[in-house]
């Protein structure tokens, strides 16, 4: 059982099967809130055996209701320790990326101003009118995005920063696709330069272009403190009739075979060093060095009342 | 109450919406609200305490309402031109209009961007050819936005349900009325408005409940600074996980919906009159004078406009590349670019959706033609208290429904939460009230005693209705079977939560296509989109067809 995003190769799926003796059976359940909403709903039937998705916002509501097995993978220790938010490994880190500011490289060419290198520079008046967020009440990019306003800016600091960004005409659009493909300078009729993605974006763009480009059109934003790392894991529901065939799913998925494939279809990095990265990756994608991180539990407390407070300070 | 004679009749629906609505329904209610068998009253305390929430309540009646009325005001010209004249293509002209439809919110607002956005075709000549510094239209985010899209997606639905009820009124009435000397607005507002008011309401009432509900157009059009209760519930289920706050503004909804059915139900019982209906295409004429001719030019240049040119801008993004003209988007769309165990090829995709949506029509159309019988039939409590049931699925949150399916039918022999049929199940429950909604005036206007008659001179029942009751519905019918078989290949929100991602359909590859980055992610997204609303007229050029088979 996973969300909307997962994708994976079909061969290797079909020859993990073989090994297994077992069919897979894939569940979509929508993005990854309403996923997870779905599997503590059903926790006293699970719909699946294993659940992929949960990533570190939501990670303390999946072990809050207690709908995970614990299991020490024999392939935990390949992974960093970084990366492992739950020490009663119940929740598996499986991938990676971060959220953070891709801007349209020609645009700024063309007007010779210099990119933004930071949060701060989006508040600045040059940069009027030139940036589009999503809205953290109803799209996960934007919740990151106001968790790294957070983690930057301190709980006391993010709101007024939130409202500079406000004097400074910011478009707060309600998801990724009416941001990316409505308002971003790359898509047809957007006006405006700067957009809260993920790091992978430009690599996307390349593998994703009509004509060969040897040149992403866009790029990240990771400067210090500003990008937010998401992190996600997988784990074995409890309840699964299936706990040997389950398990041995769990270290397929960490297991360099099924690593080496999560970058070009899911646009995330692999949490197995060992799995070797695509040439667009290593050449196009980046990782910010000091990504923000907030801890788990704070945004279990927190969330509401921030995204509370955000609203009643942007929107109202 | 004394039980109906009728009431075995109906019996096949109550169990589909027991089983596949109540069931569901009440199961997530009970588990959110009183979770550990006690009420949570925290959680809804902000219900009352502050003023938010009437304010979200508040704002999404008027705005339904006032997009309805715009909707009939702007349609009902039209459906005029279309019940009372005959002109070449006007079979093909119906079947565009419905096709916004199952447009996904995502994709009508990337039509009107190319349109009226800030770098849209009426804004770019206005500051190009014009010389002008400032756009001319600024829609984005506004309130403007999402009453044009939902009069975009509404239109068809005054068109059709009134065009075709109008069709059907007898011509002579009027023309007697105009011998025996009443002017032309007189005779209208006296004899054929009162006739048509059944029609219009009907398509009112729906055309309400959709912009109630508006979920969507309201999210994306709109932008964040305008929710509906939808919305709300959406942000609640989803996103705080405040299950309890969803679950009272479902029910709010649904009560909400419930007051107004049962206004509307007792306004219909009271106004319907029954005549003797003539057959669509007797009182047809051709245009005549120059007046007419230019009023009926004027009525198509609207919907050119309004509904027409959205849908042009789309299918030209489909094949503008980057370097002009191109298919490679509908080639792109052929590719499994990295071998996943995900992709759709297009006709896979197309199969799907029009498989899902023939399933949803067939079942939509008995269950909706049972309960219309009903309905028609009886005039007591019964009838009264059930047809705002009947209606009930179109006015609840397809999150909470989806939901509902997730833990209520978990179990043998009701295990059905990964089964290929729910989706059209799914589809089938949103679309059986407008078949309902769509055959019921026409049932109703059906005079009892033709049939009584044609008994008493020694018809059987299936003659009678072969030759007295089917002629005059058919027509209705084929409304009906057209919205389901729309719902069903535009439906997102509930099929989400039961498709198997090995068999999505088209809407759902268009969102999958738009939530990676790539221009040709979204040209993909663009072409799939034309497939889409190709797929759809054929299908109902098919259904169309078919009207005449049989």
């Amino acid at each position: 059982m996973t969300h909307d995003s997962f994708a994976v190769n079909e061969d290797l799926l079909s020859q993990f099967e073989k090994e297994l003796g077992y069919k897979l059976k894939i569940l979509k359940s929508g993005d990854a809130g309403a996923a997870l909403n779905q599997a503590i709903l059903s926790k006293k039937n699970p719909l699946a055996d294993v659940f992929f998705g949960v990533d570190n916002t939501f990670m303390s509501r999946a072990l809050a209701a207690d709908i995970f097995e614990p299991y020490v993978s024999p392939l935990l220790e390949r992974i960093p320790d970084r990366l492992k938010l739950d020490p009663s490994n119940r929740l598996l880190p499986v991938s990676y990326g971060d959220v953070c500011l891709n801007y349209d490289i020609a645009w700024f060419n063309q007007k010779g101003l210099r990119p933004p290198q930071g949060l701060a520079d989006l508040i600045r008046p040059a940069y009027k009118s030139l940036t589009v967020v999503q809205n953290p009440a109803t799209s996960s990019p934007g919740l990151a995005f106001l968790f790294t306003t957070i983690g930057t800016y301190g709980q006391d600091g993010f709101l007024d920063y939130w409202s500079k960004l406000r004097g400074n005409d910011v478009y707060v659009a309600n998801g990724w696709s009416e941001a990316y493909y409505g308002k971003f300078t790359r898509a047809r009729g957007g006006t405006r330069p700067i957009v809260v993605s993920y790091a992978s974006s430009p690599a996307a763009e390349i593998f994703y272009s009509e004509k060969k480009l040897q040149k992403a059109p866009t790029a990240a934003v990771l400067s210090s403190g500003s990008a937010y790392r998401q992190i996600e894991f997988a784990g074995i529901l409890r309840g699964t009739t299936k706990l040997a065939q389950a398990q041995k799913l769990i270290d397929f998925m960490l297991s360099p075979g099924f690593q080496k494939e999560i970058p070009l279809h899911m646009w995330v990095f692999p949490a197995n060093p060992q799995a070797s990265l695509p040439d667009i990756f290593v050449n196009h994608a980046k990782q910010s060095q000091k990504p923000v991180m907030l801890s788990p539990q704070l945004i279990q407390d927190k969330r509401e009342h921030w995204i509370e407070a955000w609203t009643e300070r942007v929107l109202r | 109450m004394r039980l109906n004679r009728h009431i075995p009749l109906v019996v096949p629906v109550l169990l589909f919406l027991g089983i596949f609505y109540f069931y569901p329904l009440i199961s997530i209610l009970l588990m959110s609200i009183v979770p550990q068998g006690s009420l949570e009253i925290g959680k809804l305390y902000k219900l009352i305490s502050s003023g938010y929430y009437a304010g979200v309540l508040w704002f999404t009646t008027w705005q339904a309402a006032l997009s309805t009325l715009l909707t009939v005001i702007i349609a009902l010209p039209s459906a005029y031109i279309f019940a009372r004249y005959d002109f070449k293509g006007k079979a093909l002209i119906q079947n565009l209009t419905t096709i916004p439809f199952v447009l996904p919110t995502v994709v009508t607002a990337a039509g009107f961007q190319a349109l009226l956005g800030p770098r849209g075709i009426v804004n770019s000549v206005w500051i190009d050819l014009f010389n002008h510094e400032q756009a001319l239209i600024r829609i984005d985010q506004t309130f403007w936005f999402f009453l044009l899209a939902h009069i975009f997606y509404n239109f068809t639905v005054v068109l059709r349900i009134v065009g075709g009820f109008w069709s059907r009124l007898p011509g002579n009435l009027l023309e007697a009325a105009q011998l025996l000397g009443a002017s032309r607005f007189r005779a209208f507002a006296t004899i054929t408005m009162p006739l048509l008011m059944p029609a219009i309401l009907a398509a009112a009432l729906l055309v309400f409940i959709f912009c109630f509900t508006s979920f969507g157009v309201v999210l994306i059009l709109g932008g964040p600074r305008y929710a509906t209760v939808e919305v709300e519930i959406y942000r609640q289920a989803l996103h705080l996980f405040n299950l309890p706050m969803a679950s009272a503004l479902a029910l709010i909804q649904i009560f909400f919906t419930l007051g107004l059915m049962v206004f509307y139900t007792r306004l219909e019982r009271k106004i319907s009159i029954s005549l003797i209906m003539q057959r669509s295409d007797e009182g047809a004429k051709k245009f005549s004078s120059t007046g007419t001719r230019l009023w009926a030019s004027v009525n198509f240049l609207i919907m050119a406009l309004l509904l027409g040119a959205p849908m042009v801008a789309l299918i030209t993004q489909s094949f503008l590349g980057e370097e002009g003209l191109s298919l490679v988007y509908y080639m792109s769309l052929l590719e499994n670019r990295t071998g996943s165990i995900l992709y759709v090829a297009p006709i896979k995709a197309i199969a799907n959706s029009v498989g899902y949506a023939l399933g949803a029509t067939m079942i939509a159309l008995v269950l909706g033609w049972i309960g219309a019988n009903f309905l028609a039939k009886s005039k007591d409590r019964w009838a009264a208290c059930l047809d705002p049931v009947f209606m009930l699925p179109l006015s609840t949150s397809a999150i909470t429904l989806g939901f509902g399916f997730i833990i209520a039918l978990d179990e043998p022999p009701l295990n059905l939460r990964t089964s290929i049929l729910l989706p059209a199940v799914a589809h089938a429950m949103v679309a059986f009230p407008f078949v309902i909604r769509g055959i019921l005036p026409a049932l109703r206007s059906l005079p009892r005693n033709l049939s009584d008659a044609a008994a008493m001179l020694g018809a059987s029942p299936l003659k009678i209705w072969l030759t007295i009751e089917w002629p005059l519905l058919r027509r209705a019918l084929l409304v009906g079977a057209v919205f389901a078989f729309a719902i069903s290949m535009g439906e997102f929100g509930a099929t989400v939560f039961v498709v198997r991602p090995q068999t999505p359909t088209m809407p759902l590859a268009i969102f999958r296509y738009l939530s990676h980055p790539g221009s040709l992610n979204y040209g993909m997204a663009m072409a799939m989109s034309s497939l889409l609303m190709i797929t759809t007229a054929v299908g109902f050029l098919f259904l169309e067809k078919l009207r005449y088979k049989i």
